[in-house]
C-alpha cells in the first residue's frame, strides 16, 4: 500500500520532467541566495565580534554557507537528471545514481530546516555572548596603550553612537568602572588621591560617562559629569534628563539588531526549505514513475508514481533492516544456529545422496 | 565644401545601420543611468539642505536629468529611424523629421557637456553657499526652543559626527558664538557673570566645543571645555594636541565629499556623452548615404556620406536664420510701417 500514489501518463511525465528541470534552475538561484545570506550573516557578525565574547554564534552563518553551496550543487546535477528523465532510454543511465541522489538530497533539506531553525534559536546564546563581552570591552575602554586592546575604546565610542546606546544595561554601568586611564590623571591632586583611595580596589570610579553616550536629540548641550547630582547643573530638570544620554543598554540595541536580521534570514530559509522540499517530492515522483515504466516494458503506457512503495512503517523496519545487516558484515557472529566447524570434529556430516533418475 | 565625406558601399551601410541599432539602444540604457545619476545627486544635495544658504547649485543635477530623460527620446527615435534606413520604401517617411530631429539632438548633447562643466564651475558657488549655511547654523544651535531652528543643534551634531568635523572652518568658529543657551545657565554663580561682563555683547563665550566634535580615534577620554588652557587638564598640550576633537573644518569636508560624488558623476557622464555623440554622427552618415540612394533603381549602389553638407558656419547660419528672421521679421514690419510714415509726406 503505496503512500501518495499517482498515475502518469506518457506526456504528463514529460511535462513533469520539464517543469522539474525548471525548478531545479530556480533552486540553484535560491541555493544562491542561502549562500549569499550566511555571507551577509557572517560580515554582520564579524563587524562587531570584538564585543562579543565567543565567536560561537558563527556556526549559523557556516551551516548556511555550506547548504547553499551544497543547494547550488545538488540542484545543478538534479536539473540534469530531470532533463534526461522524459525519455526512457537517458534515464536508463542514471537509474543507478537515482537513489542515492534523492537520499543525499533529503538529507541536505533537513540540513537546510536544521539552518532555518537555528537562527531563531541563536538568541539566548547571543545574549549571554553580548553580556560578557560588552563588560570586557568596557572594561579595557581606557586600555589604548595595551596592545591588543588599544582600539577597543573606538569600537566601543562608535558602537554607542551608531546604535544610539550606553553601558551594558544602561549607563549606570560606566559608573562601576575606571574608563579614565591613569596615564591621565594627576596623581598630585588630592581631590584624586582621594576618590582614587575611597574604594577597595583603587580605582578612579566617577558618575560620569564617555562622550559617545550624549543624545543628539537633547536640547541642551550634553552633560556627562555628576550624573547622580542633577542639582549641581542649572534648570536640570526630568525631562531634560530623560533626552541627555543614550536611555538603552547597548546589550539590548545589538540583540534586537541581530535578532531582526536573523529572524528575517531565517524567514527567507524557511521559504527556500519549502521550495526544496516540492522539487525533492517532484523528483522522488519521477524517478518512482520512470522505474515503473522500465518494470512494464512499454516506454508509451501509463505508469504509477508514489512516494514510498510500501506504508511509512514497513519502510522505516525495512531501512533498520539493511542498516543492521549492513554493520553485521565485520562482525563474528554468536548465532548458535549457525553451523561454525570444530577442529574435534573429524565427522563430515553426510551429504544427501541426490537421486539421478537414468531414463532410459 | 562638404565635410568629412565618406564612401559607403552596401555592405557597410548595412553594417553601420545594424551597428548603431546596438549602439543606439545602448545609448538609451545610458540615458536612464543620467537621469539616475542627476535624481542620486539631487538627493545627496537635499539631505544637507539645511547647511546650504541657497540652491544654485541644483541647476547641476537637475540639467542631468533633462538631459537624462531628453536623450530616452532622442535615443528610441534613432534606434527607429535606422530600422527603417534599409527599406528604401520606409526612409522618406523621416525626411521632414530630420533637420529638427538633429537640431534638438545637438542641443541637449552640448547641454550634457555643459552640465559637467558647471559641476567643476560651481565648486566657489557651493563653497559660499555652504559657508553661509554652516555659520547660521552654528549660530542658531543653541536655540532649541525657537519655531523654524529647533532642529539645527541636531543637524550640527549628526553632520560633524559623520563628516568628522568641527566648526565652520574650524574648531575655533565655536568659540566665537554662545552656543549654550541662557536657559541652562546658572545666573547666581560668579563665573557666569564674569564670562558674561567680559565681552560687549553680554554673551556666554566658552573656549569650549560640542560633544559631537569629540574623536573617537583619541587615545584619552575628550576635552571638551577649557580647550586653550594647558593647565586645567593633566598632561595636556593644545598645540599638539591633534587626536582629541575634530580638527578639519564642516565646510571643507562637505565640499570635498559634494566634489568628488561630482566628479565621479562627471567621469561617467563623460563617457555618456562619447557615446551619445557617436550614435549622432553615425545617425548623420546613415542619413545622407541612404538619401544618395533614394529615387535610383538598384539600391545596392555605392554611395557617399558626410556630416555637413556646406561648412560648419555656413551650417549654423542655416539653423539660425528661421529663429532670427523671426526674430528680426517684427523688427522689420516695425521698421517699415515706420519709413512709410515718413517717407508719405514727402
Amino acid at each position: 500500500m503505496a503512500v501518495g500514489k499517482i498515475t502518469f501518463t506518457k506526456t504528463e511525465r514529460e511535462k513533469l520532467a520539464e517543469v522539474l528541470w525548471l525548478l531545479n534552475w530556480i533552486s540553484v538561484v535560491t541555493g544562491a541566495i542561502l549562500f549569499g545570506l550566511g555571507l551577509f550573516l557572517k560580515i554582520e557578525i564579524q563587524k562587531w565580534q570584538e564585543v562579543m565574547s565567543e565567536q560561537g554564534i558563527l556556526y549559523v552563518p557556516h551551516m548556511l554557507i555550506t547548504t547553499g553551496l551544497a543547494a547550488c550543487g545538488i540542484n545543478y546535477v538534479g536539473s540534469k537528471i530531470c532533463l534526461d528523465c522524459a525519455d526512457t532510454n537517458k534515464f536508463l543511465r542514471w537509474k543507478l545514481v537515482m537513489m542515492p541522489y534523492i537520499v543525499c538530497t533529503f538529507f541536505f533539506t533537513a540540513c537546510v530546516l536544521a539552518g532555518a531553525l537555528m537562527c531563531y534559536s541563536i538568541r539566548s546564546q547571543l545574549e549571554e555572548a553580548l553580556y560578557l563581552g560588552l563588560r570586557n570591552t568596557m572594561r579595557f575602554y581606557k586600555d589604548t596603550d595595551t596592545p591588543g586592546r588599544c582600539y577597543l575604546k573606538k569600537t566601543l565610542d562608535l558602537l554607542q553612537i551608531q546604535f544610539q546606546c550606553c553601558g551594558n544595561t544602561d549607563y549606570r554601568d560606566w559608573f562601576q568602572i575606571q574608563w579614565i586611564s591613569s596615564r591621565y590623571l594627576d596623581m598630585t591632586n588630592s581631590a584624586v588621591v582621594d576618590r582614587v583611595r575611597s574604594n577597595v580596589e583603587g580605582k578612579y570610579l566617577m558618575d560620569s560617562v564617555p562622550f559617545s553616550c550624549c543624545s543628539t536629540l537633547s536640547s541642551r548641550p550634553c552633560i556627562q559629569h555628576n550624573l547622580s547630582n542633577p542639582g549641581a547643573h542649572a534648570h536640570y530638570d526630568e525631562q531634560s534628563q530623560q533626552l541627555n544620554l543614550w536611555r538603552r543598554g547597548c546589550q539590548q540595541a545589538l540583540l534586537d539588531h541581530y535578532t531582526g536580521t536573523m529572524q528575517s534570514i531565517g524567514l527567507t530559509v524557511l521559504l527556500i526549505w519549502l521550495f526544496e522540499l516540492l522539487v525533492l517530492t517532484g523528483v522522488r515522483y519521477l524517478q518512482t514513475a520512470m522505474e515503473n515504466v522500465i518494470r512494464l516494458g512499454d516506454p508509451d503506457s501509463e505508469s504509477e508514481g508514489w512516494i514510498l512503495e510500501n506504508s511509512l512503517a514497513e519502510t522505516a523496519c525495512y531501512n533498520f533492516s539493511i542498516i543492521k545487516t549492513l554493520g553485521k558484515c565485520y562482525q563474528v557472529d554468536d548465532d548458535p544456529n549457525i553451523n561454525v566447524p570444530t577442529a574435534a570434529a573429524d565427522q563430515e556430516a553426510p551429504s544427501a545422496q541426490v537421486q539421478v533418475n537414468v531414463t532410459s | 565644401m562638404v565635410v568629412m565625406k565618406m564612401k559607403f558601399p552596401f555592405q557597410k551601410r548595412v553594417k553601420l545601420a545594424q551597428g548603431l541599432w546596438l549602439l543606439s539602444w545602448c545609448a538609451t540604457v545610458a540615458g536612464a543611468t543620467t537621469f539616475t545619476l542627476g535624481c542620486l545627486l539631487k538627493t545627496e544635495l537635499r539631505r544637507r539642505a539645511e547647511v546650504m544658504a541657497n540652491t544654485d547649485i541644483h541647476i547641476v543635477p537637475n540639467t542631468l536629468m533633462i538631459v537624462g530623460l531628453a536623450s530616452l527620446g532622442i535615443n528610441y527615435f534613432a534606434s527607429k529611424i535606422c530600422q527603417d534606413a534599409l527599406d528604401a520604401g520606409r526612409f522618406p517617411r523621416w525626411k521632414n523629421f530630420l533637420k529638427p530631429y538633429f537640431a534638438v539632438s545637438c542641443f541637449f548633447t552640448v547641454l550634457m557637456l555643459l552640465a559637467i562643466i558647471m559641476s567643476y564651475a560651481m565648486k566657489g558657488s557651493l563653497e559660499s553657499s555652504l559657508k553661509a549655511g554652516l555659520r547660521n547654523g552654528i549660530r542658531f544651535y543653541k536655540d532649541t526652543d525657537t519655531p523654524g531652528r529647533c532642529f539645527q543643534k541636531q543637524n550640527i551634531d549628526r553632520l560633524q559626527m559623520e563628516f568628522q568635523c568641527c566648526g565652520n572652518n574650524d574648531f575655533r568658529d565655536w568659540f566665537e558664538i554662545q552656543w549654550i543657551s541662557n536657559r541652562y545657565l546658572d545666573f547666581s554663580s560668579t563665573e557666569v557673570k564674569n564670562r558674561i561682563k567680559s565681552n560687549v555683547d553680554g554673551r556666554y563665550l566658552v573656549d569650549g566645543v560640542p560633544f559631537s566634535c569629540c574623536n573617537p580615534s583619541s587615545p584619552r577620554p575628550c576635552i571638551q571645555y577649557r580647550l586653550t588652557n594647558n593647565s586645567a587638564h593633566y598632561n595636556y598640550d593644545y598645540q599638539t594636541e591633534e587626536l582629541n576633537i575634530y580638527l578639519r573644518g564642516c565646510r571643507e569636508a562637505l565640499v570635498n565629499y559634494y566634489m568628488g560624488l561630482m566628479n565621479t558623476i562627471g567621469a561617467g557622464v563623460l563617457s555618456i556623452f562619447l557615446l551619445q555623440g557617436s550614435v549622432l554622427v553615425s545617425l548623420r552618415f546613415l542619413q545622407t548615404a541612404m538619401e544618395a540612394v533614394a529615387g535610383k533603381e538598384n539600391t545596392e549602389i555605392e554611395t557617399e556620406g558626410y556630416l555637413l553638407e556646406k561648412g560648419v558656419k555656413e551650417t549654423v547660419m542655416e539653423y539660425l536664420d528661421p529663429v532670427l528672421t523671426f526674430l528680426l521679421l517684427k523688427n522689420k514690419v516695425e521698421e517699415g510701417t515706420a519709413g512709410e510714415t515718413t517717407t508719405a509726406p514727402a
